[in-house]
């Protein structure tokens, strides 16, 4: 259906909400990227082959005779991704929450919960007690969900279920009831600040934009995701791309753009297909093109695919790809804002933070900065993995401490752990360790303690991790996507990744720390871009809070955590080895001695550490040491 | 020289999305999408059809780590080293697969052309780490066996 005008929109409205409440009761599969690799479009077809034309049911939309009717939709993430396929079953005010369902769990559930409204126990969420309702799971009850507020609720293609969620109220809010500078005074006011990373605040970027004399603006959102162990963009973007939209078109309006760019990451294919389905959905409805909604406001958007390079996620680098030119970055000042896409006044902002511009219109500044802290106002987006008990996708008020995300919402340490660090911010960022637990997190409290918010990735680390090998990691991610074009990031990242190795390997000597430490701050100093500056950031967090552990490595050539291989000693149990001479035969390095029938041994000084002798060992007699 | 169906996929992307320096990256890529990789020749074709300059296209085109100038096997698969799978050890599934296959960090495809093996940083189901993705679909919670079982569920589907 068009929707030319305002009135026309008023009509969507009322239309869908008699779709949505003549639905007696709605199935939700949840379809993030989680549950979709766990199984849940199969989940999702047998719900829909089994009550397709079943007695007393009719589905999804058909005319009320009588027959309940069944909505069976897709949601985005709903985020306790760890016990997929997540299912909710919403029966009028009551909502069901089932993890982990499979295909023949769905007869079970039609019959008894859709039909009959019983709960079935063995699929409900277990923690320390069973809960029923998903508000009632501390995982959620604790959340405080702004951007993600439509994820496990509507179904994220569905425009019209985006109009029933209060979707476009924003947007004709500020095409019709203010101008483009009340909407830049509006976001200016409510303290929003751009969730990529940096923390700029978006109400000033928007207003130099307005503010260039060049009459061409673009409004451009990075979806470049690239942050390994990070998903919350990509969440938002396949979970409620029409948010996010919103949010563009209200960027848009205000500082003068009529064309807009989303840059997504190539290995979000369900961001790319989710994003598509909403422009086409908005076009063919007119909510996207000449005169929106009848006004005088034009708006066109497309979408690029990035092809592999993490670079493309600073600002430069990422205009440069939309360009079709190698994503390197170049020499700023002149800024994006006056020198972006095209070499024309671009805004540069992160999905998340277009995907909270649409509620900060509706509800004021005022109220979004009663939420979060002072100076970093809203919510945060945080993905939670690594060795904790519920991993999955969070958003949490600004501030809330490190304590109250890992224990209150994922549920403490996976079974047997001991905490050790969370490194947040990934490649760019650091790890903040037990000290840290109680530090409210917002942009400026996690400086102070050599990391940064970032884009929201939180990998939590035990025992098991080794805080050396972790900055090793890093730094070869870093080293690879170095584009080579500065020297300090080019050289840099490549020497400190050689003088990491070296110490994995146990091959370090104690000066190699200083090294390390004066070759972190001059890449950190001198670098051209952001991956440059930040890409030593893992390597100073862990020498400074786990000097011991790079110590141990060099000295007593041990690793605690038992991850760097080269560090293993391997050992022949005397009283296991029959001396059959397997392992000797087979050892590439000759390290292996012993008369035959007599128990043999390993010269330490000449052994590789491959593993070859255990593999072969048929006695079970080759052990290894720490 | 490569067949004429090439040269009318490569006109069709053009056509697609306009003959424009701008359209370099998504004409490469719907190339990619669909040869599954990226003939030098075509490439040298496409630059002349939207005009770039033959070592602009290919600098681009080497420069992004998804291009690839080598055909890839009939099954794409990408495992995950991102943070979430590394802290899960999804370096011993890459190890297990590498010897399965008799693959190495310098040979990605297998020489009967079925399979080509490729790190990735992040598949964004870090929930559920270690991951890896086989021609698009991503597969939760790897282990070194499941890993091997899937490879050889792959291969019996061929013979």
């Amino acid at each position: 259906m068009k929707i030319a005008a305002r009135e026309d929109l008023k009509n969507a409205r009322l239309e869908a909400a008699a779709k949505m409440e003549k639905q007696d009761i709605r199935v939700l599969v949840c379809a993030g990227t989680g549950c979709v690799a766990s199984g849940s479009e199969a989940v999702y077809e047998e719900f829909r082959n089994q009550l397709e034309g079943r007695e007393g049911i009719s589905l999804d939309f058909a005319p009320h005779d009588g027959t309940k009717i069944v909505g069976v939709r897709h949601t985005g993430c709903q985020g306790i991704c760890e016990i997929g396929p997540l299912v909710r079953i919403r029966l009028g005010d009551k909502v069901v929450q089932y993890v982990k369902v499979q295909p023949t769990d769905v007869s079970a559930i039609i019959q008894r919960t859709i039909l009959h409204g019983e709960v079935i126990e063995h699929l409900l969420y277990h923690g320390q007690a069973q809960y029923v309702s998903p508000s009632d799971i501390p995982f959620i009850a604790k959340q405080t969900r702004i951007v993600l507020s439509n994820c496990g609720k509507y179904e994220p293609d569905s425009l019209s279920e985006y109009i029933y969620s209060g979707g476009f109220r924003a947007l004709e809010k500020a095409l019709f009831e203010m101008t483009p500078e009340q909407v830049i005074q509006e976001v200016s006011d409510s303290g929003l600040r751009g969730r990529g990373g940096a923390g700029f605040p978006t109400g000033r970027k928007w207003s130099s934009v307005a503010h260039q004399p060049d009459p061409v603006h673009y409004v451009v959102c990075n979806g470049d995701e690239g942050d390994p162990g990070a998903f919350m963009d990509g969440s938002v973007m396949e979970g409620d791309p029409y948010k996010m939209i919103e949010g563009m078109m209200i960027a848009a309006y205000a500082v003068g753009a009529q064309n807009g760019y989303i840059y997504v990451r190539a290995e979000y294919p369900l961001s790319v297909k989710r994003l598509r389905e909403a422009i086409r959905n908005l076009e063919e409805a007119g909510l996207l093109g000449n005169n929106i909604l009848g006004s005088s406001f034009t708006f066109h958007m497309h979408i690029n695919r990035g092809a592999g390079a993490f670079v493309c996620g600073e600002g430069s680098a990422l205009t440069a790809s939309i360009e079709g030119k190698r994503g390197m970055p170049r020499v700023k000042p002149p800024r994006t804002v006056e020198h972006g896409l095209w070499s024309k006044p671009t805004v540069l902002n992160n999905v998340e933070t277009y995907a909270n511009v649409p509620r900060i219109i509706m509800e004021g500044a005022q109220w979004f900065r009663s939420i979060g802290s002072e100076g970093s106002p809203g919510t945060k987006t945080f993905s939670l993995t690594g060795a904790i008990q519920n991993t999955g996708l969070i958003e949490v008020p600004m501030g809330t401490t490190l304590r109250q995300i890992i224990y209150d919402i994922g549920g403490g340490i996976k079974s047997g752990g001991t905490f050790k660090a969370v490194q947040i911010g990934g490649p760019s960022g650091g790890c903040l360790t037990e000290k840290e637990l109680d530090v409210g997190l917002d942009f400026e409290s996690v400086k102070k303690y050599d990391a940064i918010i970032g884009s929201g990735g939180m990998v939590v680390m035990d025992q098991g991790s080794c805080m050396v090998e972790v900055a090793r990691f890093f730094m070869g991610f870093t080293q690879r996507e170095s584009c080579g074009k500065c020297t300090p990031c080019r050289e840099g990242t490549k020497r400190m990744l050689e003088i990491l190795q070296k110490i994995v390997d146990g091959k370090g000597e104690l000066s190699d720390l200083d090294d390390l430490e004066n070759l972190a701050q001059m890449v950190r100093s001198m670098s051209l871009c952001g991956l440059g500056k930040s890409a030593p950031l893992p390597v100073i967090s862990t020498l400074h809070k786990f000097r011991d552990e790079y110590e141990e490595h060099i000295v007593d050539k041990r690793c605690r955590a038992h991850v760097c291989g080269k560090l293993r000693r391997f050992i022949i149990d005397e009283d296991k080895c029959v001396g059959c001479g397997k392992c000797a035969r087979n050892c590439p390095a000759g390290a292996i001695i012993g008369a035959r029938k007599m128990p043999h041994k390993i010269i330490t000084d000449q052994c590789i550490r491959c593993g070859t002798c255990q593999e072969n060992c048929a006695f079970d007699a080759i052990y290894i040491e720490y | 020289m490569l067949e004429r169906s090439c040269y009318d996929l490569a006109d069709r992307c053009i056509e697609k999305h306009g003959k424009k320096p701008a359209s370099l990256i998504p004409v490469m890529e719907d190339i990619q999408d669909e040869l599954r990789y990226l003939p030098g020749e075509l490439l040298s074709y496409v630059a002349k059809q939207i005009g770039v300059t033959e070592a602009d296209a290919y600098g681009v085109a080497t420069f992004y780590e998804n291009f690839s100038f080598e055909p890839k096997g009939k099954y794409e698969i990408k495992c995950c080293d991102g943070t979430a799978c590394h802290v899960k050890k999804g370096i011993a599934v890459i190890e297990a697969l590498q010897k399965e296959l008799g693959l190495s960090k310098d040979k990605h495809t297998t020489d009967d052309m079925q399979f080509t093996l490729e790190t990735v940083s992040c598949l964004g189901a870090c929930g559920l780490a270690p991951t890896m993705m086989v021609n698009g679909k991503v597969h939760p919670r790897m282990t070194p066996d499941t890993a091997v079982a899937l490879v050889r569920e792959l291969r019996g589907d061929n013979t």
